[in-house]
């Protein structure tokens, strides 16, 4: 079959950074392998912790990704499409969540919505009840870190949408919303994938915000990362290795699913 | 070979970034993981490119293997104490110190971790690596740490005493049971018969004590020497007091065993005594 | 249902000013090199471009007054679209791409798609609505985009290069098939096109547009054989000279002058076909002739016959035989004398 002469020559300079970049990334990985307790891992996977604290991610990380996608969507929205003062400010903050250590978020969540906190505090006296220790906590921190990475992919993807799609769409009589529901959105679904997914992996594997303002009990606030934390702490290596591959797995395996459309396009 | 040592100051083996600071028990039982299978310090500066290795393993690590080092491996909750007498060491040898949960000290041992002195947080784990081989000779009690009940500054819950802690509408933190901090406090509250509601059961002691520290728990049960200034502490009855008792041994096969006497020595003496006082101990 | 349109606005770096109206039932075509302010006029006309100034009409309804501040949106004018690329949606399919505006309007699906259906029929794509864009051929393409805009039945219809897209080779029958439906259109039609044929066969009306600005509007018949700008004239083929005529001369400038075979006055267009002119070594002698010597910049193949693009104080494009071009040795830079009968001139006001 005829090819491209130049796509199976890989320019010889870049085999060595190529290769110490994936040694960096899969050196790691291979030693947690090495190490895994594979005798052991049925029963450590079937324990009570491990199953409560899969569970307890999964739902929490699901639970976040979809809040994401409906607060996240919309700010996307605004700003990819309207112009307003200030709205350059608006996208750096969004960002800040990324580079922010992730035990900051969670001390800034606690000013924010602990019992002290700012929003904390009414929340308490409107309601009686406080956000830390709860699963809600769980679910906020995650959202918090892992919001940027939606609204940066879905943005993205509005910006490189063809707006006279919908320009079409309002000669024909749809509103806003509609157009919106009918053309924008469809039109840009790939990167709304693409952003779901880096989220959701995201929230999984949250851990400084979670323990820092959410705290650390089994069903409750004890995700995956957190009880692999625990176990390392109490000097049960195998549980934490065991729990790690469990969550690279569930990623690798969300990731490889779709394969090529995990990369935002345009 | 050695395993990552910490020095005294804060430019250690970058590979692991092992720090002297309160995340130590984070990094340090993970970097002990993977010593075994010879990601040690060196091996890992070698997995990396040449040009990398220069800029961060051989500079930082450069020392790593010197015959005049002490390795210890210690208890969280001796860093202040440790850390200061490791300054003031009047000795030659160079200490170099690792901080972690005792339990994860001793599976770092376990996988075979070079270090020469082991100091744990309660008798339970030395005896586990003494039933292991991995210490030589008898180890010594030299500090004892009270599990005190604290509350924030001004006692905002109300709490008097243990029974407190069953109380639905109080928000309560305490070492995970599986940690040294979280077994003696186990012990106290079946000793006092309480039946304790806790919110979060925290990974490290120090952890527990930060939870307290931000304001967000309204008691915990705690290590005195883990008090601070922001805190209240409530008197318990001296029937169910708790008190965990620190030991230290020479580790079986080290690399240094006549500076880890020293150290052992300096530690039980008059200079040990003194900053373990400092810091809240009690002594023998 | 007619329309009636006097739109200023600035866009990027020229002025669109026209005045333009569109009797019911009727199709203007909308003629004029690229960047002459077409598409402009067109997102004005549609709502999807704020003019500056503009006061539009439909069916005596004001959609746009900028002295009122009056701004009717693009999905409340009953306007249908179709571009230049269709810009059908990819993800649905043919018949739910026409049925579009009518569930935009809350018609509910199944009466929709059935409208739909019918309109697709009608323009003899019926057979391709459960396929997607991607699979239809750009005839088929552009019929579904012309039943996506009439079914929702608009007052006016806009089409902004319709052929454009489509191959040269199937834009013929596409082009007799629009001529058809747009006849059969109720409402009114702007055609924007830059191919004076496509112009002429599907407009009843011509308006020409150049840098913003319409410089003559006429039946197709009318622009066509009195062209009064190059742009027109070149498209229609025609050599094209703006004098002063007096009697049966016009003065064109120092020296050059045109005789014609009857009287005029004022200022006037001079016109007449590459076909009249004659191409000669050497002045021509005798019979009321006009002669302008030249140099020839160009030779380009035109059907049979070889055009030569004759420069000088009188430019002219010569449409001569392969035989004669080889006998006079043409070639660029070559000298020639270009000659026209007076009876083959066709004069007209300016």
């Amino acid at each position: 079959m005829t090819r491209r002469s130049a796509e199976s020559r890989v320019p010889a300079i870049f085999v060595v950074p190529a290769g110490l970049g994936l040694a960096i990334l899969l050196l790691p990985l291979a030693g947690l392998v090495a190490r895994a307790p594979w005798t052991r891992l049925g029963e450590i996977l079937a324990s009570d912790g491990v199953l409560t604290a899969l569970r307890l991610s999964l739902v929490t990380a699901s639970v976040a990704t979809v809040i994401c996608l409906v607060c996240g969507i919309p700010l996307a929205w605004i700003l990819a499409r309207s112009r307003f003062r200030g709205r350059s400010l608006l996208r750096g903050l969004v960002t800040v969540p990324l580079v922010l250590p992730p035990v900051i978020g969670g001390i800034a969540l606690l000013v924010a919505f602990g019992r002290g906190g700012i929003v904390g505090q009414w929340l308490e006296t409107a309601t009686g009840t406080t956000l830390p220790f709860t699963t809600a906590a769980v679910v906020l921190a995650q959202t918090f870190v892992a919001m940027p990475f939606l609204v940066i992919a879905v943005e993205g993807a509005l910006r490189g949408s063809d707006r006279r799609y919908e320009d079409v769409a309002a000669t024909l009589g749809a509103s806003s919303w509609t157009i919106f529901r009918r053309v924008t959105l469809p039109a840009v679904a790939p990167g709304v994938l693409a952003g779901a997914v880096l989220c959701w992996a995201r929230a999984l594997g949250e851990f400084g915000a979670t323990i820092t303002f959410a705290g650390s009990f089994p069903g409750v606030t004890r995700t995956l990362p957190i009880e692999a934390y625990t176990a390392i702490g109490a000097g049960d290596a195998e549980t934490a290795i065991v729990l790690s591959l469990v969550m690279i797995t569930v990623a690798v395996a969300v990731l490889a699913a779709l394969r090529d459309r995990w990369v935002v396009r345009g | 070979m050695s395993p990552s040592p910490e020095k005294r100051h804060d430019d250690t083996c970058p590979a692991f970034a092992v720090h002297t600071n309160r995340k130590r028990s984070i990094t340090t039982p993970v970097a002990g993981w993977l010593l075994p299978i010879g990601l040690h310090c060196k091996g890992a500066a070698a997995a990396l490119a040449a040009v990398v290795a220069v800029a961060v393993g051989a500079a930082a690590c450069g020392s790593a293997g010197a015959s005049d080092q002490v390795t210890v491996l210690a208890a969280v909750s001796l860093a202040g104490p440790f850390t200061e007498l490791a300054d003031e060491y009047p000795g030659d040898d160079e200490i170099a110190l690792s901080f972690g949960a005792s339990s994860a000290l001793v599976e770092q041992l376990r996988a075979g971790a070079r270090a020469d002195v082991l100091a744990t947080a309660d008798t339970h784990t030395m005896s586990r690596a003494a039933d292991a081989g991995l210490v030589t000779g008898d180890p010594l009690v030299f500090a004892r740490n009270a599990l005190v009940l604290a509350v924030p500054r001004g006692n905002p819950g109300g709490v008097s005493g243990l029974a407190d802690l069953s109380r639905d509408d109080l928000r309560i933190a305490l070492c995970e049971p599986q940690v040294p901090c979280g077994a003696a406090a186990e012990r106290m509250l079946a000793m006092a018969g309480v039946d304790a509601r806790p919110d979060t059961l925290e990974a490290d002691a120090r952890d527990t004590a930060g939870k307290l520290a931000l304001g967000e728990v309204d008691a915990a049960l705690i290590y005195r020497t883990d008090v601070t200034s922001a805190m209240e502490t409530v008197e318990v009855p001296p029937d169910v007091e708790v008190v965990t008792e620190y030991l230290i041994a020479v580790v079986a096969g080290a690399p240094n065993p006549s500076g880890a006497e020293e150290f052992v020595a300096a530690v039980t003496g008059e200079a040990g005594r003194r900053v373990l006082l400092e810091a809240g101990f009690g002594t023998p | 249902m007619s329309l009636a349109a006097e739109v200023t606005t600035r866009r990027g770096d020229f002025e669109l000013d026209v005045t333009l109206e569109v009797p019911a039932g009727s199709v203007v075509s909308l003629l004029g090199p690229n960047g002459a302010g077409k598409s402009t006029l067109l997102g004005v006309l549609a709502g999807l471009l704020q003019p500056d100034a503009a006061l539009i009409t439909m069916d005596g309804e004001v959609m746009v007054d900028t002295a009122t501040g009056t701004y009717v949106a693009a999905r409340h004018r009953r306007v249908g679209l179709v571009v230049q690329d269709y810009l059908l949606f990819p993800h649905l399919t043919a018949l739910e791409n026409a049925a579009f505006g009518l569930r935009s309007r809350g018609v509910p699906r199944r009466a929709a798609r059935s409208v739909a259906a019918t309109w697709l029929d009608r323009l003899g794509v019926g057979e391709v609505a459960v396929r997607r864009p991607r699979e239809l051929s750009g005839g088929q393409a552009q019929r579904v985009a012309l039943a996506r805009a009439l079914a929702v039945e608009p007052s006016l219809l806009l089409l902004d290069e319709p052929l454009a897209a489509l191959d040269v080779g199937t834009r013929p029958a596409v082009r007799a098939d629009l001529r058809r439906h747009l006849a059969e259109y109720e409402g009114c039609a702007v055609v924007v096109t830059h191919d004076p044929l496509e112009a002429l066969v599907l407009g009843d009306r011509l308006v020409v547009l150049e840098q913003g600005r319409i410089v003559q509007e006429g039946t197709p018949d009318q622009v066509t054989r009195h062209p009064t700008t190059d742009y027109v004239a070149r498209l229609v083929g025609l050599n094209l000279l703006r004098g002063t005529a007096e009697g049966r001369v016009v003065s064109m400038g120092p020296e050059t002058v045109v005789t014609l075979a009857h009287d005029a006055a004022g200022p006037v267009h001079v016109a007449f076909s590459p076909a009249a002119v004659t191409l000669s070594p050497h002045r021509p002698e005798g019979s009321a002739r006009n002669a302008w010597a030249g140099t020839v910049a160009d030779l380009e193949r035109h059907g049979d016959l070889v055009r030569v693009t004759v420069e000088g104080p009188v430019p002219v494009l010569a449409d001569v035989t392969p035989l004669a071009v080889a006998d006079l040795d043409l070639a660029p830079g070559v000298t020639v004398w270009a000659s026209v009968k007076a009876t083959e001139i066709t004069v007209y006001p300016a």
